[in-house]
């Protein structure tokens, strides 16, 4: 039952969540809710399919999902901190537009309803020493360490922090908190950019409707189960992921298939439940 | 006067956005723009404008509830599905006669989504997970469970999809012209929530609370009680939609059926657009499902993908999120 497939079928399951995950600590850690996850991973699915099919080549249509999520995320940065409007109301609507301008494209672009594949697609291929695994995926584990080090080790990442926990505080000691914000909605557009990228050119090559399915979601609660900390995010998408695969596993000896996709989710709110009781015993009464 | 102001300046840029759109696919922005109403409103398409908007309206008022206080409820679709197959339980295996189990599975819709969206209540309460998040989550298992429901031990046997038998002639909702009666108790539920919100003290400390939770909160709102009944009658509004569905046309429950044309987020969106005043939210709900109405008119006279509309929707409300901040701030200045 668990052996080294389990986990390389884990890691393709949690890089995309991974990625968006690390986007949405980010800007957790600078005070900005980002509930719009899942279009920017989805618009990111698009940009990678388009660009690659365009082009033949796999690596444009990364470059091609990072520039499109980036501006996607666009929409929070400008509604959220220059309008001032809700970001929770902009997080659900611009998700929503996603699945509309993915299927608009797909069908005014490819000419084709529901999903877009082509010989002509050029996949991520596979890398490095563990079988089945693009380079991407591998990128995803190099971005935990890298940004923990940003976050809590770098000026940079003081001041980002700063933004988030006293704005005022911030702002009088002459931090720019709307350039920071700008920053990281946009830096978690290129995440998504990427773990959309993955999705669409990893392990499968195609674009579907609505593929992210969730993922972008699973990903604002690895954030909050993760406290908004890029290794506790990536425990928390480690979870998900074993939970995805193990289900798999359960559905080859004949558990429905139905059970095992609800799993992940289970297991996540179990997990958020453990961990709070936890933290609350951990405080003085 | 702002208020007209408010709505009118996102729906003016939105259609300018789609405008353009449609001049990037090579289609007449009137041509397509005429079509869809006259595809949403015309003779033959009035029908179906009602068809989807029960079930919009319905998940809108649903959702609309708790977000009268300033809650999110992002499990609708867990809670109207889960509605439907225990209305759908109710009308196949309990005995008795017709109309009694057509009232009964009604009743079994209701409880089944007011307990489940309860959970979702007591997470928040009890164990500190965030409605946004306990709603959401909760909502893929039912989902789940539901679908396994239609393809073993509830499946229609003489069928290949996931779907169930159908419910036998005497226990359904009878239709008039395409459309359910279901939509006289829609209209009753959103009659109900806008007495509720305009006469009585629980409205009243509803609207409190989603102006000021802080305020509330010291003016002794007891609001893990507040967030438990508000949860309640939203997910119950939720199930009765998903048990409308059952009991109407066609007559059983077929997975997927109540997902794919996000009624739940479609009405999400109704719902915020209106900051769920009851009418507003009844208001906005008809206008989408009109959109969406139109827009599969518009598919078949002009070749442009229904999934405008869609874009139309998500568009116009980015807007109003953005202009309503702008609004907000020149009110605070002046």
């Amino acid at each position: 039952m668990i052996d080294a497939s389990l986990f390389s079928s884990a890691l393709t399951a949690l890089t995309p969540i991974l990625f968006a995950a690390l986007a949405g600590a980010l800007c957790q850690r600078a005070g900005v809710f980002n509930i719009s996850l899942e279009g920017s991973l989805l618009v990111g699915c698009f940009g990678a399919v388009a660009g690659s099919w365009y082009t033949g080549s796999a690596w444009v249509g990364v470059v091609v999902a990072v520039i499109a999520a980036t501006a996607y995320s666009l929409i929070l940065a400008i509604g959220s901190i220059t309008f001032d409007g809700d970001p929770i109301v902009l997080g659900v609507a611009s998700n929503l537009l996603a699945v509309g301008l993915t299927s608009f494209l797909i069908r005014t672009v490819f000419g084709t309803e529901g999903s877009f594949s082509d010989p002509m697609l050029r996949g991520l291929g596979q890398f490095g020493p563990i079988p089945g695994q693009s380079l991407l995926v591998y990128l995803s584990w190099l971005a935990v360490p890298a940004l923990a080090v940003l976050l809590y080790r770098h000026p940079w990442g003081l001041r980002l922090r700063g933004v988030g926990e006293r704005p005022e505080a911030a702002s009088s000691l002459g931090v720019n908190v709307t350039k920071y914000r700008y920053g990281v909605i946009l830096a978690g557009g290129a995440l998504c950019g990427l773990g959309g990228a993955q999705l669409a050119l990893g392990s499968v090559t195609l674009f579907a409707e609505n593929m992210t399915a969730g993922r972008g979601w699973i990903a604002v609660v690895a954030v909050m189960l993760g406290r908004a900390h890029p290794l506790g995010v990536l425990l928390a998408a480690l979870l998900f992921g074993l939970a995805e695969a193990f289900g798999f596993r359960l559905q080859g000896i004949g558990l429905p298939q139905q059970a095992t996709d609800a799993a992940p989710y289970v297991v996540t709110l179990v997990a958020l439940f453990l961990s709070n009781i936890k933290r609350k015993k951990g405080q003085p009464a | 006067m702002t208020r007209v102001r408010l709505i009118a300046v996102p729906v003016v840029a939105a259609l300018v956005l789609g405008a353009i759109l449609l001049l990037a696919t090579g289609t007449d922005p009137l041509a397509a723009y005429g079509a869809i109403v006259s595809g949403a409103f015309g003779p033959d398409g009035i029908g179906d404008t009602l068809a989807y908007a029960v079930p919009v309206a319905g998940m809108a008022t649903a959702l609309a509830i708790p977000l009268r206080a300033g809650m999110v409820n992002l499990g609708g679709e867990g809670q109207l599905v889960l509605g439907a197959i225990s209305a759908l339980a109710v009308g196949l295996y309990v005995p008795g006669p017709g109309p009694v189990k057509v009232v009964l599975a009604l009743l079994a819709g209701v409880l089944a989504g007011a307990a489940y969206a309860a959970l979702a209540a007591v997470c928040e309460n009890r164990l500190g997970v965030p409605l946004l998040i306990s709603t959401l989550l909760l909502s893929y298992p039912a989902m789940s469970l539901a679908g396994y429901l239609v393809r073993f031990p509830v499946k229609d046997a003489g069928s290949s999809l996931p779907q169930s038998p159908q419910l036998p002639e005497g226990t359904r909702l009878p239709e008039l012209d395409g459309v359910t009666t279901g939509i006289f108790l829609v209209v009753a539920v959103i009659a109900v929530y806008a007495v509720i919100d305009a006469r009585t003290p629980a409205g009243f400390e509803t609207k409190v609370t989603g102006w000021a939770p802080r305020f509330a909160e010291y003016a002794g709102i007891d609001r893990p009680k507040l967030t438990v009944r508000l949860l309640a009658a939203s997910g119950g509004t939720a199930g009765l939609v998903g048990a409308i569905a059952v009991l109407g046309f066609p007559y059983r429950f077929i997975d997927g059926a109540l997902i794919t044309p996000q009624y739940t987020w479609i009405g999400l969106l109704a719902a915020l657009l209106a900051e769920a005043s009851p009418l507003g939210t009844l208001l906005a709900a008809v206008f989408f499902a009109a959109l969406t109405s139109g827009g599969f008119a518009m598919e078949r006279a002009t070749q442009v993908p229904r999934e405008l509309t869609a874009v139309l929707q998500a568009v116009l409300i980015i807007f109003l999120a953005a202009t309503s901040g702008v609004f907000k701030r020149k009110a605070g200045r002046a």
